[in-house]
């Protein structure tokens, strides 16, 4: 099969490169670009480790071939730093709060709760749990990233009252 | 796991991708969301030599909310049906299944058309609209056609589509005011497929039942439905366990699955019924 042309834009910066269309973005993302935040976990769609954020959509780039999203806006783990490169609020409160143990899944859960917030500025613990439904976390039982994802919340509203 | 190589296309319009599907034959397949195609190109249990992606296609897009009938493209995602306000309050039903559907990223790329277009059993969406008898608009080389959603499903992954025809639109007559809704679904953990899932409509004299996952299509019971709008819900019940054909699986034996599929029809039936005006 041919390869085709492919360009995006991820955390920021245009990129292209030649990718068979059968290619799933999570191997372009981790194989040709070297961006290995997003994790490859059950590979079967179900435990939400490759999630990245695609023109405001949380998705799983195992069940995404990168021919589906040519020309699209993609944002990882690696975007969600503050731009000096220090951890973002959602990064630096899964460290504060210990929302992760083994770490495999918190690209995922990090980027998946990015989406969630920008969306639900104020969720419930209720609306966090159903949210975060499609990652997976096999250490922790969940209590931990769900107050990192909580307290991640009230901080990005002290900080947008503050710059108000 | 890395599917076998195919040619890659996303036709601007319909008449296009008919045009593709024409000219390739079985070799060719649509792809909407993914998530139930790709899954199986990867562990490559399906593969064909063309991928026909929709997703520019513009006619396959938009909710349409009218005065009597409520329209959605084929391409309407799960997470469009969810935040949807004015189809949330014309047709809560579609919303309140919908939230039950595989998980959010999930939800975010798949779509209603490839939901009831795959005959898949244990999707949600067939049942759902047989119970608010839809209808599928299909296009294809020969034209335009209309199949009642109780008249589209044979057996699990065939339909009344044919091979070179793509489901374009759903058209929903909206319930009545008084018509209470509800849908009710078993499942082990959130993602899984319906061990027992129950649609209901009534009010005003009427009543439409409709389950999923109990056999090799979506039931819905003209007998069941009957009783219900006649106040008997355990006729209804009883109609509805006659009609289900479920076999044994990893979600239970037979006799298990019945269990889950009245305690979801009653659950769903009182809810209905609640809500009915």
């Amino acid at each position: 099969m041919s390869k085709m042309h492919v360009k995006l834009t991820v955390n920021g910066k245009q990129v292209e490169g030649l990718a068979e269309p059968r290619t799933l973005l999570i191997h372009f993302l981790r194989e040709d670009l070297k961006i290995t935040g997003p994790h490859i976990g059950c590979e079967t769609s179900h435990c939400g480790a490759c999630t990245v954020d695609i023109d405001g959509k949380s998705v799983k780039s195992c069940t995404t071939f990168v021919a589906q999203v040519n020309g699209a806006d993609i944002t990882t783990v690696e975007g969600l730093t503050n731009d000096d490169g220090s951890l973002g609020v959602l990064q630096e409160m899964f460290r504060e709060h210990h929302g992760l143990q083994c770490g495999f899944c918190t690209p995922g859960m990090i980027t998946r709760a990015h989406r969630l917030l920008q969306e639900n500025p104020n969720p419930t613990e209720e609306e966090i749990r159903f949210g975060m439904a499609g990652n997976l976390c096999r250490c922790t039982g969940y209590q931990n990233i769900v107050k990192a994802i909580s307290a991640s919340a009230d901080m990005m509203n002290a900080q947008k009252e503050a710059a108000e | 796991m890395i599917p076998a190589g195919f040619e890659y296309h996303r036709p601007g319009d319909i008449a296009s991708a008919i045009g593709i599907l024409q000219e390739h034959g079985d070799e060719a397949r649509v792809i909407a969301g993914g998530h139930s195609l790709i899954p199986m190109m990867k562990l490559r249990m399906t593969d064909m030599s063309h991928l026909v992606d929709l997703q520019a296609i513009e006619e396959l897009k938009g909710i349409e909310i009218e005065s009597d009938i409520v329209t959605l493209g084929a391409m309407v995602t799960q997470h469009e049906l969810i935040t949807h306000d004015g189809l949330a309050s014309a047709i809560p039903l579609i919303r309140e299944a919908a939230l039950q559907i595989a998980d959010p990223q999930v939800r975010y790329v798949g779509t209603v058309g490839g939901n009831v277009a795959n005959g898949d059993p244990g999707n949600d969406m067939p049942g759902l609209m047989q119970c608010l008898n839809a209808t599928f608009e299909l296009s294809g080389p020969d034209g335009n056609r209309s199949v009642a959603a109780r008249e589209f499903y044979e057996a699990a992954y065939f339909t009344a589509r044919e091979e070179e025809e793509i489901l374009t639109r759903i058209s929903i007559p909206k319930p009545g005011a008084g018509i209470g809704q509800a849908y009710e679904k078993q499942k082990r953990k959130i993602g899984d497929y319906a061990t027992a899932a129950a649609a209901v409509m009534v009010g005003n004299g009427t009543a439409s039942v409709a389950m999923t996952n109990l056999a090799d299509t979506p039931i819905w019971s003209e007998d069941a439905s009957n009783a219900l709008a006649g106040g008997d819900v355990e006729g209804c019940v009883a109609a509805m366990l006659d009609a289900i054909d479920p076999v044994a699986d990893n979600r239970g034996p037979v006799e298990f699955k019945k269990h889950v599929a009245a305690v979801m029809l009653r659950r769903a039936i009182d809810r209905a019924q609640n809500r009915a005006g």
